[in-house]
């Protein structure tokens, strides 16, 4: 495939690797966050890690948007289905995340709930024109990619007069959860990771551009570089870093010039703008409140609110004592460190968040790496395959 | 009663026979009457049922297929396997619940290397289903029946009142014999053994994602749906012995049958991303929906763990056989006391390929 293939090249992968292991300093350590959920899955799904020399150690951030959606939230699109009747919609990836009572939008649909998975807002339109005597709810998550399309959602819903379609916006930011990992209360209570660097999500940025991380590499003396979703991407993001970090520099760097630009798309930024205002304060699952860190609709478009709409209290829960879920997403704990990781969260009964989606850091080793902590007896290579 | 009387009720018989409506294939629907035993379901048998599955079993109209059984020499054992068949949406590029239903129930004797003899079929209608769609599925069945060369010889009809079904759900049972000598199970690989697969995966889930009310988009996809006991007849002649596991990759695709080998074989099991065919539209559609093409359902491929030594011998008739032209080796069979299947990628990386959990689902970014 044009464009993708490019970006899987085996022999390029090597070229890099042997780079980076040149690169990096023997004498020193290395530790760079790959906070999206993307490049936790890229990494695992290639075998990236593999490819890294010992003193260079990615850790999984809070980038995966179905990890980080908090019980409380998932309980309030539940309701909507079960107490209030609405049709809820949502993406593919939500349905298994678990909830309070035993519950997920999954298990709420078993029950009666009236639950579609949906490839895009505009599908959860075209439900609300098709089922008008119902109540058709959009429960929208994840960062500032899958902002805009909510966005244009919205403006459709208005200009087609549609009053059965509503939201439920969850929409999380970006560069706040970035500056939370580094700079917050329970950074003491956890303790803290040395890291050197962030691979900065790439999607994220075709929206918003580069330009937010400025600030961020400035202020914490932090590297950023903006990386595609592919391993070479990746691999090359990563070389980026260790040549910033190798020179003290901390800048932020463009790896994905094919899509990224400093500024971003300036008429989905309007859009958004349009849209949406800044919430004071947004739970995220494992890392607690965390200030100006997400979005609600503005009063213009309050009526497409659902949690105007609803009588909806939103309810924190808290996550299992035994998960570390929270330590696992900033960084200071690895998947493997936590005691019911494999044994009773696994990705058929996820108990924490790190484990539902494929993107998160536990799901990712878990289904990707697990065999490298279990040295297996014997082994064949495969050899060339015919 | 006197023979001119008898003959006078035969005419009465037989003229208001003639008045009985043949059923409306262009706009009838199934109502509860179909399913209900009177006369109605037996006019839908007869005149649908009947016609399209003919054969000297079926016609006998008794409750079950009467038959001797087959002559079985020594060693030669019975296989039955079972099936229940149900596809959203019924229709789909290269083809239908209908053919499924044959393909499926067939390629799970084929995978015990047996020779299939009989098929039955179980058919449950939803009140309001077309009837034009009943014969389209009806005929699909019948042709590839016909083809794969394994009659339906009895079968079962009920419907269900509307909204309690997905229009039809079809169960077949099948029938047929493993030859003296043939043991394959999934219990057989053994380390060292060869794996190997007969043609390129993800066709068939592709081509079903690709009509989802909720996703249509264009492609030139279509299923692989097809019978595959001519194969293994082919992969069993051209090396005795050597075939020790077959597998048709479902639902779960490549990666959890081979997880479930694994685990029945005790074994573990090395791929090579790079020697998995995957055709470019199926690459491109599961990179689009954020899919792995090593999950996604196949209905017309298998996967044969071999004894290494005879590897030429069954990769050469399967790509002899236009069912297998695209077969290659895909891995090795290894100890491993924890029955990991992992995979080295192209990408010069190694890594697991786990089971699936619970249904693949897009990612949403």
């Amino acid at each position: 495939m044009k464009y993708i293939d490019e970006f899987r090249d085996g022999e390029l992968a090597r070229q890099i690797a042997a780079r980076i292991a040149a690169e990096a300093h023997p004498d020193r350590n290395y530790s760079f966050m790959e906070f999206c959920g993307g490049h936790t899955h890229a990494i695992s799904r290639y075998g990236v890690d593999s490819l890294l020399p010992a003193n260079v150690r990615m850790v999984h951030g809070p980038g995966c948007p179905v990890c980080v959606l908090p019980i409380g939230r998932i309980d309030m699109a539940i309701r909507l289905a079960l107490e209030h009747k609405a049709i809820v919609c949502c993406y593919g990836d939500t349905l298994r995340v678990p909830a309070s009572d035993g519950l997920s939008l999954l298990k709420a649909k078993a029950r009666g709930g009236d639950i579609h998975m949906v490839y895009s807002p505009s599908d959860a339109l075209v439900i609300a024109r098709d089922n008008p005597g119902r109540e058709v709810v959009f429960f929208a998550i994840g960062f500032e990619t899958t902002t805009p399309p909510t966005a244009a959602a919205i403006r459709a819903a208005q200009q087609q007069g549609l009053r059965n379609f509503s939201v439920l916006c969850c929409h999380v930011l970006t560069p706040a959860a970035i500056a939370h990992v580094l700079n917050s209360p329970e950074v003491k209570q956890y303790g803290t990771v040395p890291l050197d660097g962030f691979v900065g999500p790439a999607h994220v940025s075709i929206v918003i551009g580069s330009a937010p991380y400025e600030p961020f590499a400035r202020e914490y003396r932090k590297p950023v570089v903006i990386a595609g979703f592919e391993p070479l991407d990746v691999m090359q993001a990563i070389l980026m870093l260790i040549r910033q970090v190798n020179e003290g520099r901390a800048e932020v760097e463009n790896e994905f010039t094919r899509a990224v630009t400093r500024e971003g798309n300036g008429i989905a930024i309007d859009l958004m703008d349009e849209i949406f205002e800044m919430r004071a304060a947004f739970e995220w699952r494992g890392l607690g409140e965390v200030p100006l860190s997400a979005l609600r609709i503005c009063g213009k478009y309050a009526e497409f609110d659902a949690e105007r709409r609803f009588p909806l209290e939103y309810a924190p829960v808290a996550d299992n004592k035994a998960c570390e879920c929270g330590a696992i997403l900033r960084g200071v704990k690895r998947p493997t460190d936590c005691k019911i990781f494999g044994t009773v969260c696994t990705p058929e009964n996820p108990v924490g968040s790190c484990m539902v989606s494929s993107e998160g850091a536990c799901a990712a080793h878990y289904s990707y790496g697990r065999f490298r902590n279990i040295p297996v007896v014997a082994e064949m290579e495969a050899g060339a395959a015919a | 009663m006197s023979s001119d009387v008898a003959e006078k009720v035969a005419a009465k018989v037989a003229v208001k026979k003639d008045y009985v409506r043949p059923l409306n294939f262009r706009h009838g629907h199934v109502d509860m009457n179909h399913g209900a035993g009177g006369r109605a379901a037996s006019q839908l048998i007869e005149e649908l049922f009947l016609k399209a599955f003919d054969n000297d079993l079926l016609r006998q109209g008794n409750d079950g297929a009467v038959f001797a059984p087959p002559a079985l020499p020594a060693g030669a054992r019975l296989v039955m396997a079972t099936d229940a068949h149900v596809v959203s949406p019924l229709f789909f590029p290269g083809g239908d619940v209908g053919c499924l239903s044959v393909h499926g129930t067939v390629n799970d004797l084929a995978m015990s290397g047996a020779t299939p003899l009989y098929l039955t079929a179980s058919f449950i209608l939803e009140e309001g289903f077309a009837l034009a769609d009943l014969r389209r599925v009806v005929k699909s069945m019948a042709a590839a029946s016909k083809e794969a060369g394994v009659p339906i010889v009895t079968g079962d009809t009920k419907v269900v009142e509307r909204g309690k079904g997905d229009g039809v759900f079809i169960s077949t049972t099948g029938l047929g014999v493993v030859a003296a000598g043939v043991d394959i199970g999934g219990a057989n690989a053994r380390e060292g053994d060869v794996v190997l697969l007969s043609g390129t995966i993800g066709e068939h889930g592709v081509a079903v994602l690709s009509q989802r009310e909720s996703l249509q988009f264009e492609t030139s996809i279509a299923s692989d749906t097809s019978a595959l006991h001519t194969l293994v007849a082919a992969m069993l002649a051209a090396a005795p012995g050597a075939v020790r596991v077959l597998r048709d990759p479902t639902r779960g695709g490549v990666a959890t049958t081979l997880n479930e080998i694994a685990r029945q074989s005790g074994v573990g099991m090395v791929l090579e991303e790079a020697a998995i065919p995957v055709l470019p539209q199926v690459e491109a559609a599961c990179e689009l929906l954020g899919l792995d093409p090593l999950y996604i359902a196949n209905e017309g491929k298998l996967l044969a763990v071999c004894a290494p030594e005879h590897e030429a011998a069954v990769l050469a008739a399967m790509r002899a056989h236009p069912l297998g032209a695209n077969a290659a080796r895909i891995g090795v069979v290894t100890t491993d006391p924890h029955h990991f299947v992992q995979m080295n990628t192209r990408f010069g990386g190694r890594r697991m390929v786990d089971w699936l959990s619970g249904e693949q689902l897009p990612r949403i970014c």
